[in-house]
């Protein structure tokens, strides 16, 4: 998780960064949930919503530019939300001649609000937690054994993976090779195809290294962390219960 | 196509995560049994790759906005059981670190990305290669086939998950027309980019490809 994910880290001393994982990533789920769950229309939980995230992001000194960067990718589909407005049901209303309708309205700031709210605390977590440790938290979540693996495997060559394709397009560049229309997806996918082939030696290295040192499918326990105590367990479900009164009062 | 926190109604959230669990929970107990050797790092391997090719920075080659979505490349590769757990692995990730997806939509997203091309990708792609003459070539157009269909189908399951939880209340027609209209360029592209793969793969290391035996 080179360059796309590993910047997302911001590191600091606090304690949600010490905080185990497994707390971190179930709070995170069970926060993203109870938002998703408030009813369209109303508008007061986000409020509360906002001041809990902010808690957590002023706990964590994590600077407020950051965790707002990661809304660009919501763009695109903000974009969509706002025809939203347009073309649901018979317009009611009209702003600078455009027919809106209220209920279209309604939907579209509620959508847009609950993927605003899952980014942020997406994005606290990922802040906060280094790839491999959301890995063993999941793992202590119970997660089954394949997918923590495949996981694992994941991250271990991702690194690898984008330093070959770095490489390789910096190669097709100094040739003259610029893959942009649809008759050029041969170049593209022969290079893909050959891109697979690199990493997945080098993969097969990587692991049969691995296996002649003892692996056996399951990272050593001293790496797949400890059992988190009752005090990390509950400061961190704080959070999404706090969050949950609001979405109950609101419905 | 990652159905992001609130596009969807709970019921279909809630729906869409127990399908996906029941699907993910039979693909596990039968990984589990074959999981051996080198299925594991090629596994992760296609993991990887798909999370880097699916990032945001690379631009998408061939011109359209929507990237590749894999997962029945993801099952030619690694068969019907290990491709779902792959293509879960990354959705999962990408909705943890990339944003792209919802945590609440998870169960829904895993269904249209990840049990799709095992569900419909699989038999199909089998289907095909039973008609058509053996050989590289014809296993290759036989993914793409597949790729396509599997594309398509999502589209489709999209829209109806739509119109039965949607939180919004455009026309269902409209969503369909848009989207199945998008998704009928993106099914093409696939189609196209699934095939080639698995033909230059079948070329290079055919031991890779588990359809190819």
């Amino acid at each position: 998780m080179s360059a796309a994910h590993q910047s997302l880290l911001v590191p600091a001393d606090t304690p949600v960064h010490h905080l185990a994982p497994q707390c971190k990533v179930a709070a995170t789920a069970l926060f993203v949930l109870a938002v998703a769950a408030t009813p369209t229309g109303e508008y007061w939980p986000y409020l509360w919503y906002l001041l809990l995230l902010a808690a957590v992001a002023a706990l964590a000194r994590l600077p407020p530019l950051t965790l707002s960067r990661r809304l660009l990718v919501e763009v695109p589909f903000l974009l969509f939300v706002l025809a939203l407005p347009i073309f649901d049901g018979p317009p009611s209303l009209t702003v600078l001649g455009v027919g809106l309708s209220v209920p279209g309205l309604h939907a579209a700031t509620t959508i847009a609000l609950k993927a605003t709210f899952g980014l942020l605390a997406t994005g606290i977590l990922a802040a906060t937690t280094p790839p491999p440790e959301i890995i063993t938290g999941l793992e202590r979540l119970r997660v089954p054994r394949v997918f923590t693996a495949v996981a694992a495997f994941m991250v271990r060559y991702t690194e690898v993976l984008a330093a070959e394709l770095a490489r390789m397009r910096i190669a097709a560049i100094c040739r003259g090779g610029k893959a942009r229309w649809l008759w050029q997806v041969r170049d593209v996918t022969a290079g893909l195809g050959a891109l697979v082939v690199r990493s997945f030696e080098r993969g097969e290295r990587v692991y049969l290294a691995m296996v002649s040192r003892g692996y056996t499918g399951a990272l050593p326990t001293a790496l797949t962390g400890v059992a988190a105590s009752r005090v990390a367990w509950a400061g961190a479900l704080a959070m999404p219960a706090l969050a949950a009164i609001g979405t109950v009062l609101a419905s | 196509m990652h159905i992001p926190d609130g596009f969807v109604s709970p019921a279909v959230a809630i729906t869409g995560a127990a399908v996906a669990v029941a699907g993910l929970g039979m693909c596990v107990r039968r990984t589990q049994l074959e999981l051996t050797g080198r299925q594991l790092p090629l596994a992760g391997l296609v993991a990887a790759f798909f999370l880097v090719l699916e990032a945001p920075i690379i631009p998408v080659a061939v011109g359209t906005s929507g990237h590749l979505l894999g997962g029945t490349l993801a099952v030619a590769l690694l068969g019907p059981w290990l491709g779902p757990v792959v293509i879960t692995v990354v959705t999962v990730i990408q909705a943890l670190f990339a944003g792209d997806g919802g945590l609440s939509t998870l169960g829904v997203n895993v269904v249209n990305l990840a049990l799709v091309p095992a569900a419909v990708g699989y038999p199909v792609l089998l289907g095909l290669r039973r008609v058509l003459p053996r050989g590289p070539t014809s296993t290759s157009v036989a993914a793409g086939l597949a790729a396509a269909v599997s594309v398509l189908t999502a589209a489709v399951l999209f829209t109806a998950e739509y119109a039965v939880g949607g939180a919004a209340g455009v026309p269902t027609g409209t969503i369909a027309v848009s989207t199945i209209g998008v998704y009928a360029l993106v099914a093409v592209v696939e189609a196209v980019v699934t095939a080639l793969v698995v033909r230059g793969l079948l070329a290079l290391r055919a031991d890779l490809v588990q359809v190819a035996s």
